[in-house]
């Protein structure tokens, strides 16, 4: 009987349809159910949400009277949206901060991940990766807890403990938006750059231990076998993960721009990126459908980004595409 | 690689000898290895200081804080502040049991959700595996935005302000699937669920009794990131709470930094004393708070740290 249904799979059956394997297997289908309930309401209706973008959204009893009644207006929340100053600042900054972050994020993590495989003490090494994976694991709203212990302006440890010190006057860092830029990429390295490291490593001890051994008779440098085989065997894994972010090029992380520097309104030129200021505009300035707008904007350039990055990878090598 | 000279601590006399072999021995030099190790002992200090900062604050006496600010090396510790936070704060222990909840709740129902969907995709004989897996791999490159999916439960399904919010978006996940798929696939041989079958098991019994105990570390991996997903979560509150009974512990400590008042005035209204209000620890009892927060995390680390990398490694293999 098992072999049977295993042969009638295999077999391309045209006329047994839909209906025939739903019989077959209904405990599979029923198994999908859950998960196919919860992404539908999480995510697909949400993605036929994006009309609001394109309607002047009043609110009509319910959801779907609401959609349906609300005024047509094509692309006039679009326009509106992009005659504010916003829409320039907050594409400018998601994408300058998140193109550093893949950089940096690219190429500490390698180089750490390098280096702790060459420490000989194994034991300090291991002790160095589970302090640096740490701060993966803690809340963006812990992180801004210690952001506050360092920066706040009367008592942080900053102001309070290394510059009075040094007789330099203390600095209002939740007013100043100089220092953001660093301040927040330190802050993204600092929670990140464990959890990356962790996957390098993890790649480094997969690679084939023959390549060294080879090297190492015909006289290669540990330098050497670092640039000339390490970094080429670690090449898919950096596409991978490297594709995957410019992949997120459009969408910030939210916790790190609107926790971190405490929404503070003085910095928004240096820290409001797409995710914060829909939020905000959804929140605060009830504008719903131009918020709408703006999240539309950002969900289809960032879909194209994807799909263009998986197009480029397609290209140059078949195996590492996403899709 | 150098794993095969084993764990040996005098590189000196190991480096002697490579030397003399024309520098053919594959590991680095002692300088090399010290710098490296200096390195690594700077990022680990930047890494943990400003936790160990917080430590320290929450520690330290009230007053010393509002007169000489934060520091690493207070001069009077106190323990006030837990005291407080252990004693008066009902806000806070209702918060926690919030976090409490949800986490256990969403972890038990996610990872059953997650499973169900993943097992009939790692199945060769299922046909509707490729579509099934497209239909939720398209949601981690496309989606609504926030605000149609704000207004899903908000006007379409209004659990707004109840506990199922904080629980069921975060119920599917595409990421989670595709890394149990893999797991099912590489442990689980059809030829097992045909012998089941053969003995008359059907799917649910052979999922339930054969299935999920082989995939003991898989299930482990997916409910750690699940339950770091749900404890760590404030943006579902952000969004959606308005309710004050119903902060998690993270979104409480959100409004505590915003208002450092906010404790004081959640605890005024069970104990209704004014004089309280006045003398509260609240700088100190609000890193408290955060350190009781992080608790459970260093609490479980070793498990955390030993699932993550598995489930890391098991999903860096393309299914």
């Amino acid at each position: 009987m098992s072999k049977e249904s295993n042969i009638t799979v295999i077999k391309p059956n045209v006329n047994k349809g839909f209906l025939y394997e739903i019989k077959k297997n209904w405990a599979l289908f029923v198994m999908l159910v859950p998960g196919v309930l919860i992404l539908i309401i999480n995510n697909y209706i949400p993605m036929f949400g994006i009309v609001i973008s394109f309607k002047r959204y009043r609110f009509h009893g319910n959801f779907i009277s609401s959609i349906i009644k609300s005024e047509w207006i094509g692309f006039k929340n679009f326009e509106f949206f992009f005659k504010t100053p916003y829409a320039f600042t907050i594409t400018r900054n998601t994408i300058l901060y998140n193109l550093m972050f893949i950089i940096l994020g690219l190429i500490i993590p390698v180089a750490f991940a390098i280096l702790l495989n060459e420490i000989t003490n194994k034991r300090s090494a291991k002790v160095y990766q589970s302090l640096m994976f740490l701060p993966y694991f803690l809340s963006w709203i812990v992180v801004s807890y210690l952001a506050y212990s360092l920066f706040s302006i009367e008592s942080g440890f900053i102001n309070r403990g290394l510059l009075s010190a040094f007789g330099i006057e203390p600095v209002r860092w939740y007013f100043e938006p100089k220092y953001w830029p660093f301040i927040l990429t330190f802050f993204q390295l600092w929670k990140y750059t464990g959890y990356n490291t962790v996957v390098y490593l993890a790649a480094i001890s997969g690679l084939d231990t023959e390549y060294y051994e080879a090297a190492e008779i015909d006289g290669a440098s540990k330098l050497q076998q670092i640039r000339f085989i390490t970094i080429p065997l670690l090449r898919s894994v950096m596409v991978i993960m490297t594709l995957v972010a410019v992949g997120k090029i459009f969408n910030a992380d939210f916790g790190l721009f609107y926790n971190v520097p405490r929404n503070s309104g003085q910095l928004y030129s240096v820290t409001d990126v797409i995710d914060t200021y829909v939020y905000r505009a959804l929140r605060n300035t009830n504008n719903i459908s131009m918020a709408a707008a703006a999240g539309t904007y950002q969900a289809i350039v960032g879909c194209i980004t994807v799909f263009t990055s998986n197009f480029i990878v397609k290209k140059i090598d078949r195996d590492k595409a996403l899709f | 690689m150098d794993k095969s000279f084993g764990i040996v601590n005098d590189n000196m006399k190991k480096n002697r000898k490579y030397k003399s072999h024309n520098n053919i021995g594959n590991r680095i030099s002692g300088t090399s290895n010290f710098f490296i190790n200096l390195l690594f002992v700077f990022n680990c200090i930047l890494c943990i200081a400003p936790i160990l900062l917080i430590i320290v604050i929450s520690l330290t006496d009230e007053k010393e804080l509002l007169v000489y600010g934060y520091s690493f090396f207070p001069d009077k510790f106190s323990v006030k502040a837990y005291d407080y936070v252990f004693t008066a704060g009902d806000t806070i222990w209702r918060a926690y049991g919030v976090s409490i909840l949800v986490t256990l709740v969403g972890t038990l129902l996610s990872v059953l959700v997650i499973c169900f969907y993943a097992y009939p995709l790692s199945r060769q004989s299922f046909k509707y595996k490729n579509f099934f897996s497209f239909f939720a791999y398209f949601t981690m490159i496309f989606g609504g935005g926030l605000v149609p999916w704000y207004m899903v439960y908000t006007q379409l399904i209004p659990i707004k302000n109840t506990i199922w919010i904080m629980i069921v978006p975060y119920l599917m996940n595409a990421w989670y699937m595709m890394i149990m798929r893999t797991f099912f696939k590489t442990t689980i041989p059809e030829s097992i669920i045909e012998s089941a079958k053969i003995d008359g098991a059907g799917e649910f019994r052979t999922f339930f009794v054969i299935v999920l105990p082989l995939c003991k570390a898989g299930v482990a991996t997916i409910a750690l990131f699940c339950t770091l997903g749900y404890w760590n979560d404030w943006w579902l509150p952000l969004v959606f709470i308005t309710d004050n009974k119903l902060y998690n512990i993270q979104y409480l400590m959100y409004q505590t930094l915003n208002s450092i008042q906010y404790l004081a005035s959640g605890s005024a209204q069970f104990s209704e004393s004014s004089k309280v209000l006045a003398d509260l620890p609240t700088e100190g009892a609000r890193m408290a708070i955060a350190v009781i927060s992080i608790g459970p995390i260093i609490f479980a680390y070793p498990f955390f740290q030993k699932y993550f990398i598995k489930g890391l490694t098991i999903g860096a293999v393309k299914g």
